[in-house]
């Protein structure tokens, strides 16, 4: 059942340092405010090939990369990756020159939205196909770890529609019988474009991993609950979290029918303060907000 | 004892497991016959490992292997299972060094095993024969149909030493042979003809009837698909074409609308341009094959492909 609440820790919050907290909240202002430079510049006519944007989605990516700091794994997400790519780290003016068709993008130009991709932060490209990424990712990890004595660690990023697909599922069969090191985390917004899950399907997807063997855990996309249970998996890998989480724009594009189920980014700031920190968020979302509007002037400025 | 192709086959994976740090990964890889004994007897400990039954998962796991370094041996017991297997190889593997400049190269081995023209168990519509025009309207693989043992060897030393996909499409007529097919070349030829993969054993038993008929024919061999220019042959084609009272027909045993028109198209383009004569295609029929013999659909069998060439140069 889908809620705001659904699955999430109670008093999670309280279990992670103030540094933890705060580096979070940082990272989803910059996926947030990219994001909306992004909007920007797409309503201005400036981008000729659709937009999948992290907006409503950013508490995943930026919980996933506090909780997997140290484990640099390789990342294989799908089409909606902004998100993924800054949170993790990647070249930000790579990104944006990759908006706006350019040679200096991080695919070259010839990725667009859907397929960027960042070497530097072990971040492989997505090929357009929805769940390639899974059965590509599992190889990976097997292909590293094979009669490696140092476990390499992968995360494998999905949406609730290509979770469904065939190839994934054999794919997270593989996973489990090898015991690979990989987190799976499936994006649920409920929504393949506007077709909901509950038409597409009367299984879930965290039942599917557990009879393959995996840990598995459904939730709410609170941050620190994400993290709570990464940090929980991880000492037996794979795993599957389905975290349930709200579009706030269109599938591609930046139109919108309505106001999201809820608000996370707003939540949590709420949360934050209510632990202490007004002033540092303040700070945060105003020094992020003016640093992405900076870096996409002095961007499109580039001729 | 002269090597067998398959004993190549099988030396190359010995060799890319325990010395290149290899991976071959594939589907029941060990338990019947290891593949017509192609794959060495080892253990996934050695680098041979098993995949599960999910086939598009499969291509997609090899790809990843292939993405991580390992540069994967991927095994494909019937061409026909490429229309699952060669999901994200095309759409990720071919792709990847064009997109972001980062090479994932994998050798696969796909396997035809239709009877070709020979007695045997017909195959029917099901998975046996060639089926490289899957792979051979995609940018950014190779393919290469080798038969012999020193063409398999050409082809995998050229798969080391570059990093792209490799499609090799095999057929089983191939690893029996421990001997080379040399082209032929006459001063003055009724018609050319360019074989692929067991068309060329086809072509060797047709040219016997060929030459009874007082027919001559030139035989330019084709192991390299795609790039059609890694056969190194230009000169020789363009002397064989010249030197062809009614042109030539390419022979493939994979479907008619597909590799054999495609390359018939690009040779006729570029040696016949301002010639009435013509380039050929002779394949599978436009048909599904059934497993009756007379319904059958079959690679281009010694019979067919004399009747086609009389039918060309215009003898009764």
């Amino acid at each position: 059942m889908r809620a705001e609440n659904y699955g999430i820790v109670k008093g999670a919050s309280g279990m992670f340092t103030k540094e933890e907290t705060l580096e979070l909240f940082t990272k989803m202002c910059a996926i947030r405010y990219f994001e909306e430079e992004v909007k920007k510049s797409y309503d201005a006519g400036l981008m000729y090939m659709p937009v999948y944007l992290s907006l409503g989605q950013e508490a995943i990516a930026a919980a996933l990369s506090v909780a997997l700091k140290n484990k640099k794994p390789s990342i294989f997400a799908q089409h909606r990756a902004h998100g993924t790519y800054i949170a993790f780290g990647g070249d930000l003016k790579k990104l944006v020159d990759e908006l706006l068709h350019r040679e200096t993008g991080c695919a070259g130009g010839m990725g667009g939205s859907a397929s960027i991709h960042s070497p530097e932060i072990r971040m492989m490209g997505h090929d357009g196909l929805m769940g390639t990424q899974v059965p590509i990712g599992v190889g990976y990890s097997f292909a590293k770890n094979y009669k490696s004595q140092n476990k390499d660690y992968s995360l494998i990023i999905m949406g609730d529609a290509s979770a469904e697909e065939d190839y994934v599922l054999g794919a997270l069969g593989y996973a489990a019988h090898k015991k690979l090191p990989i987190i799976f985390v499936c994006e649920d917004n409920n929504l393949s474009i506007l077709t909901e899950v509950k038409v597409r399907r009367n299984w879930k997807m965290t039942d599917v991993a557990k009879s393959f063997g995996m840990q598995s855990a459904e939730l709410a996309d609170d941050p620190w609950s994400i993290m709570y249970n990464v940090k929980r998996v991880m000492q037996s890998l794979p795993a599957f979290l389905n975290i349930h989480t709200t579009r706030a724009v269109w599938h591609a594009g930046t139109g919108q029918d309505a106001p999201p189920e809820w608000d996370r980014f707003s939540l949590i700031k709420e949360e934050i303060e209510r632990i202490g920190f007004v002033q540092e968020v303040k700070e945060i979302e105003e020094k992020t907000k003016e640093e992405m509007q900076k870096l996409w002037e002095m961007q499109l400025a580039v001729k | 004892m002269a090597e067998l192709s398959r004993d190549v086959i099988r030396r190359i994976s010995e060799k890319h497991l325990k010395e290149n740090n290899g991976l071959l990964l594939g589907q029941c890889l060990t338990a019947v016959g290891w593949v017509g004994h192609t794959i060495p007897e080892l253990t996934e400990n050695d680098g041979l490992v098993e995949l599960s039954m999910a086939d598009v998962a499969g291509g997609g796991i090899a790809v990843g292997a292939a993405l991580a370094g390992r540069r994967p041996i991927y095994v494909v017991r019937y061409q026909g299972f490429q229309w699952f297997n060669a999901t994200m190889v095309l759409n990720y593997a071919a792709k990847s060094k064009e997109m972001w400049n980062i090479p994932c190269p994998l050798f696969i081995r796909s396997i035809a095993m239709d009877s070709s023209g020979r007695k045997g168990r017909a195959i029917g519509p099901v998975a046996a024969n060639s089926h490289h025009g899957i792979y051979h309207r995609m940018p950014g693989v190779l393919i290469a149909a080798p038969m012999t043992p020193k063409e398999y060897q050409e082809v995998w030393d050229y798969f080391l030493a570059h990093n792209d996909p490799l499609y090799c499409s095999e057929h089983r007529r191939g690893w029996e042979l421990d001997y080379e097919i040399e082209d032929i070349l006459l001063p003055e030829a009724d018609i050319t003809l360019f074989p692929t993969s067991s068309t060329r054993l086809n072509v060797l038993d047709a040219l016997e009837s060929l030459t009874k008929a007082g027919i001559k024919c030139n035989v330019i061999n084709v192991l390299w698909i795609k790039p059609f220019s890694l056969n190194n042959k230009d000169e020789k084609i363009s002397i064989a074409l010249k030197n062809s009272k009614y042109g030539g027909i390419l022979i493939d045993g994979d479907h008619i609308n597909g590799v054999a028109k495609n390359i018939a198209y690009d040779l006729m383009h570029q040696h016949y341009k301002n010639d009435s004569r013509k380039i050929y295609a002779l394949a599978l029929d436009e048909r599904t094959g059934g497993f009756s013999p007379h319904l059958d659909n079959l690679p281009p069998t010694p019979k067919k492909i004399y009747d086609k060439v009389k039918e060309i140069v215009g003898v009764k």
